[in-house]
């Protein structure tokens, strides 16, 4: 067989330089007539070892690591041209066994089938890889519209937004409520800072979505889909774009859909424009409308009035992406994967001090403790696991001695935090737990939209108080404030977020509340991260006066002459941490 | 909650509102007139003209439109995507997600205030460059990150991001003359 290089071009993957290295192979290829196919693919979720490339040939194949555009061109040529595979920048290989292997070996891919796999913007690859067969197959079989909606309420599929609603429920009420004109909206909507699963399904198989919503559309009977894309995200948004013209053309969108009389069904972007708040359905739905993007009281609940009051269905793409493979593989063998009441995979965005940062999907009801050490490598650096936060800014912080912890709906929300869209943020010994709730709420507090009194004001109260902890002005009652505060913001508001914005305070004071304690009382931050109750100085006997924090330092506040011991000037410091970091003798000392 | 004003002249704190061909909006007023919906889609696009929404865009928007000014004006506020200031050549967003808050992007920030000498979300007074705070720009395993124009820098710290920022201007003046 001919050669088979694939660059992974996700936007992960761009931003650490893909693009450049496809560029490179493409020149190289033409300017020295190498023969061999170039292709291009999306995320596999490996994103610690972007940007990636990967060569199949006859042995087998050789997924590259870390490639710039100088291994690029050692690849070609050894691998390529000579047949001799460069084994030292192999992170996976189905020949031999690498360090890597545990991080796929982990993992079962259903909502991420495709992604990686294949080339996103090519409708004949995605079908190759059993694109539309779900549809196709229940279009043959003129199976029922109510037999569609049990088939998912069967498989225990839950809304993976977060909210972890039963999909086929959803389904139903809207199925029941008669009307000529129903929708069925994609929330891709996703503002969770340190969650990107729904970015990388969109970029690497957004016809699985297209599926999915296409099959909600004829089991709901709605003729108008509606994808609602935060404008963050262009690549997605391109791809998104490029699958649907293609759906179009081959009759998979349009009127008579798949040959059958009668089914319409057409999908459209509509671009966000930034509010966290457009991720509840009902806001959303009045964004779609041209309107600020405020929730309102339910119910009406949108299965009966929703997008232009007409009935409406609102799901997640990674719910979308799992239906298509639910209606070709069966309910009970999605439904053989999970917990008892958490059925499936879900899918995680690995970040923070976290060895393998990445996306990956894993069968509810794996531990925590197995997700950050089988499958994420550990912690950077060899540093101290201390806790995890799960679920974004609604969500709350894991300590890491409940690591045992499943994840599955109800075991995650028993710890005060919640499941979330999935993002899940490792945190070590250097991370400050109330600089952590400080930093959520501030983000909860700006993207409360107003509507509700204790939501707008009391956030911003207790943002107040975190902020005058973390810069050690905290006073005694300062915790009893904050938890009074936080059950009253629960208690009467009116939506998701302002009734989920306490939960990182509330779990960090449940189980880091020594660290709150440490603050207010001693002025210290344990964690030695909260910048104003630090002080960075020159340890004089180790310090070698080789000027490197002096040059680098950005503010210029270290004096000092060559190969003498050097100062920090206090009051111009702006404690940055980057000498410290830069000290190659430990001669920064912070306290 | 964001408060905003709409621009005004003759304001110490703001940069001049400079002179706009108001005509670049006809094509877009004409695409989005009485479509349902159509408000963002036309402030998102005056924002595509003019990089940010100029007083006299929503003024023209809104005598074409039929669209009342404080509606307009409301859901300009709401969103975080719009401007209602012109911004610099170069606008650096540097994330703030969850990812690059726990590999200190707050540091980036504070570098970046102190070498460019303005606030977070301010334009310096060449006009050169805006500094943003933004959400999450996904690229969470490079954290911490910030994106000028299409280009984004990752594993960052104070004094690569002030580096960055030297370049280009110094690229800035070279080009200049």
């Amino acid at each position: 067989m001919k050669k088979k290089v694939t660059v992974g071009l996700g936007s992960c993957g761009i931003a650490a330089g893909a693009d450049k290295v496809y560029r490179k192979i493409e020149a190289l290829k033409k300017a020295e007539n190498i023969d061999f196919e170039l292709h291009k693919t999306s995320c596999v979720g490996m994103c610690y070892n972007e940007p990636l490339v990967e060569v199949e040939d006859d042995t087998g194949y050789y997924m590259y690591g870390g490639i710039d555009e100088k291994k690029a061109v050692e690849v070609l040529q050894e691998h390529i041209s000579n047949d001799n595979p460069v084994k030292d920048y192999v992170v996976l290989s189905d020949l031999f066994h690498t360090k890597d292997a545990e991080y796929m070996e982990g993992q079962v891919k259903i909502a991420l089938r495709n992604c990686g796999y294949m080339d996103p913007e090519s409708l004949e690859e995605a079908e190759e890889r059993k694109a539309y067969q779900g549809i196709k197959r229940l279009v043959n079989e003129s199976v029922k519209s109510k037999d569609i909606v049990e088939e998912i309420l069967n498989s225990g599929l839950r809304g993976r937004g977060g909210g972890g609603f039963p999909t086929g429920m959803k389904w139903r009420f809207a199925l029941n409520n008669d009307s000529s004109e129903k929708y069925v909206i994609c929330n891709a909507d996703e503002g969770d800072p340190g969650a990107f699963m729904d970015r990388s399904l969109l970029e690497g198989d957004p016809h699985a979505v297209l599926e999915g919503m296409i099959i909600a559309g004829l089991a709901i009977k709605a003729s108008h889909g509606v994808i609602y894309c935060r404008a963050e995200y262009p690549l997605a948004i391109k791809r998104l774009n490029i699958a649907i013209e293609q759906a179009r053309e081959i009759g998979y969108l349009g009127k008579d859909i798949f040959g059958k009389k009668g089914f319409d069904f057409d999908i459209y972007v509509k671009e966000g424009a930034g509010a966290f708040v457009c991720g509840e359905e009902t806001a959303l739905m009045a964004s779609i409308e041209g309107k600020r993007g405020m929730p309102r009281k339910r119910p009406p609940f949108p299965a009966a009035s929703g997008l232009w009051k007409k009935p409406s269905n609102i799901n997640n793409v990674e719910t979308f992406a799992n239906v298509p493979w639910i209606i070709l593989n069966g309910a009970d063998k999605y439904a053989s994967y999970g917990t008892e009441k958490s059925k499936g995979t879900k899918v995680f965005a690995l970040t923070g001090k976290i060895n393998h940062g990445g996306l990956v999907e894993v069968p509810m009801g794996i531990t925590i403790h197995d997700v950050i050490f089988k499958l994420g490598g550990g912690i950077q650096n060899d540093k101290e696991f201390k806790a995890v936060q799960l679920g974004g800014p609604s969500g709350g912080c894991i300590p890491a001695y409940l690591d045992d912890t499943k994840v599955d709906y109800d075991s995650v929300n028993a710890t005060g935090a919640i499941m979330g869209s999935g993002g899940m943020v490792v945190m070590d010994e250097t991370t400050c737990m109330v600089d952590m709730a400080r930093f959520f709420l501030d983000f909860t507090q700006k993207e409360s939209c107003g509507k509700c009194t204790f939501c707008r004001i009391g956030t911003k109260r207790m943002l107040e108080i975190l902020t005058r902890i973390t810069e050690g002005e905290g006073e005694e009652g300062d915790i009893q404030n904050l938890e009074e505060l936080a059950y009253k913001i629960k208690d009467n508001s009116l939506c998701g977020l302002g009734q989920t914005a306490p939960n990182p305070v509330l779990t960090t004071i449940k189980y880091f509340r020594d660290e709150y304690e440490a603050h207010i009382k001693e002025k210290k931050c344990p964690a030695l991260s909260c910048k104003q109750l630090l002080t960075y100085e020159v340890d004089p006997e180790k310090c070698t006066g080789c000027r490197v924090c002096a040059i680098k330092c950005p503010v210029n506040a270290i004096d000092g002459e060559k190969k003498q011991p050097h100062v920090i000037r206090q009051e111009d410091c702006i404690r940055c941490g980057d000498c410290y970091n830069r000290c190659k003798f430990d001669a920064i000392v912070v306290h | 909650m964001r408060v905003e004003r709409l621009p005004v002249k003759n304001e110490e704190t703001q940069v001049a509102e400079p002179p706009i061909d108001l005509t670049l909006l006809d094509d877009l007023i004409r695409k989005y007139k009485n479509k349902r919906g159509n408000l963002i889609p036309l402030l998102q696009g005056a924002q595509d003209i003019y990089g940010y929404l100029p007083r006299k865009a929503f003024l023209k928007i809104s005598r074409e439109t039929g669209i009342e000014l404080n509606e307009m004006y409301g859901v300009a506020t709401f969103y975080a995507q719009f401007r209602l200031q012109p911004v610099g050549k170069h606008i650096i967003k540097v994330c703030h997600g969850t990812a690059c808050h726990v590999q200190n992007a707050g540091g980036i920030t504070d570098a970046l205030e102190e070498a460019l000498d303005v606030a977070d979300g301010e334009t310096t007074p060449d006009r050169l460059f805006t500094l943003e705070s933004v959400a999450c720009l996904g690229c969470c395993s490079l954290a911490p990150v910030m994106m000028i124009g299409e280009e984004t820098y990752g594993k960052l710290d104070g004094s690569k991001a002030v580096k960055v920022i030297k370049d280009i201007r110094l690229q800035e003046k070279k080009n200049g003359g």
